[in-house]
């Protein structure tokens, strides 16, 4: 028989964490006026750092007064229902309030790539090679090597990715689109979506490292 | 920095990469170590590749660190 969890039933104390975050722990771990109190609290201090989140990636949004607050208030009213629902889970490997943080920097991430759709600049399925050359930086001036960039990146794609590897390869590096907002519009997560980039971005590399174009340890153009 | 060394960066991936879901799950936890000393990428090295080569996970990152210096609360 497995030994009883000491953290359950009130037979042993509960795990001693720092005085801040046993406190907190106590308040919403515990029934009525007390773990409402703590609700409420914890609220403003989710509020608060989702405002302040939200105007550290000003530059990520085009909108600004109440409709911002109001992005602010949901990220905060989310992250509050996720931090109750997954209070059982907190271990105490941080204080009780980085760890809340965590919920509600996710939920602006969350938040503003949703956002991103109202008004996309690119549609996320245009496949435009010539502003490839533009994403990393190359003079307009300098067109042939524009377009041999263009034409041997574009290869590598059309030989190498599937057509997965290939919808998120256009639609972050060619459109822009940001990652959490291709997330939202394809129904899938970050690490999926991480993960496929990762292998296209490996097999683009082999790829134009076998044709000559990079080499391991420096580009051949550097 | 050319064309070509900017995609050569893009392209390179490190094999410590741990991936969004396992950086986004200790997130706290390395936070927290990075706003009290320098150890954090010593202590995860997996966490720290993923940061450096995926922008979303490191705006987060770089969110809550300003959260956790931030004013008490």
């Amino acid at each position: 028989m497995a030994p009883a969890d000491p953290t359950v039933g009130g037979i042993f104390p509960t795990p001693r964490f720092d005085p801040g975050t046993d406190q907190w722990v106590q308040m919403l771990s515990g029934a009525g006026p007390q773990r409402e109190a703590g609700l409420a609290r914890l609220h403003d201090l989710l509020l608060r750092i989702a405002r302040g989140e939200l105007q550290r990636r000003g530059g990520q949004l085009r909108i600004t007064g109440p409709e911002l607050d109001d992005l602010a208030y949901q990220a905060a009213a989310d992250a509050l229902l996720a931090i109750v629902g997954k209070l059982g889970q907190f271990r105490g490997e941080s204080r009780f309030t980085t760890w809340a943080y965590k919920f509600v920097i996710f939920e602006v991430s969350a938040k503003i790539g949703r956002h991103f759709w109202s008004n996309p600049a690119v549609p996320m399925d245009a496949e435009d090679w010539e502003r490839l050359p533009g994403q990393f930086g190359l003079d307009p001036a300098r067109e042939t090597e524009r377009r041999e960039l263009a034409d041997a990146v574009r290869r590598a794609v059309d030989e190498h990715l599937t057509p997965r590897q290939r919808q998120v390869f256009v639609a972050i590096v060619l459109n822009g689109v940001p990652m959490d907002a291709l997330v939202t519009e394809l129904g899938s997560t970050r690490n999926a979506i991480y993960k496929t980039m990762f292998d296209a971005r490996r097999k683009l590399r082999a790829a134009l490292a076998a044709n000559g174009y990079l080499d391991d340890e420096t580009s051949r153009h550097s | 920095m050319n064309g070509w060394t900017a995609l050569d960066r893009f392209l390179r991936t490190d094999p410590r990469d741990v991936g969004c879901a396992e950086a986004m799950e200790l997130l706290h936890v390395y936070a927290e170590l990075a706003a009290a000393d320098a150890s954090a990428a010593q202590r995860y090295p997996g966490i720290a590749a993923h940061l450096a080569a995926c922008g979303p996970c490191g705006e987060d990152f770089d969110g809550l660190l300003a959260a956790v210096r931030g004013p008490a609360e």
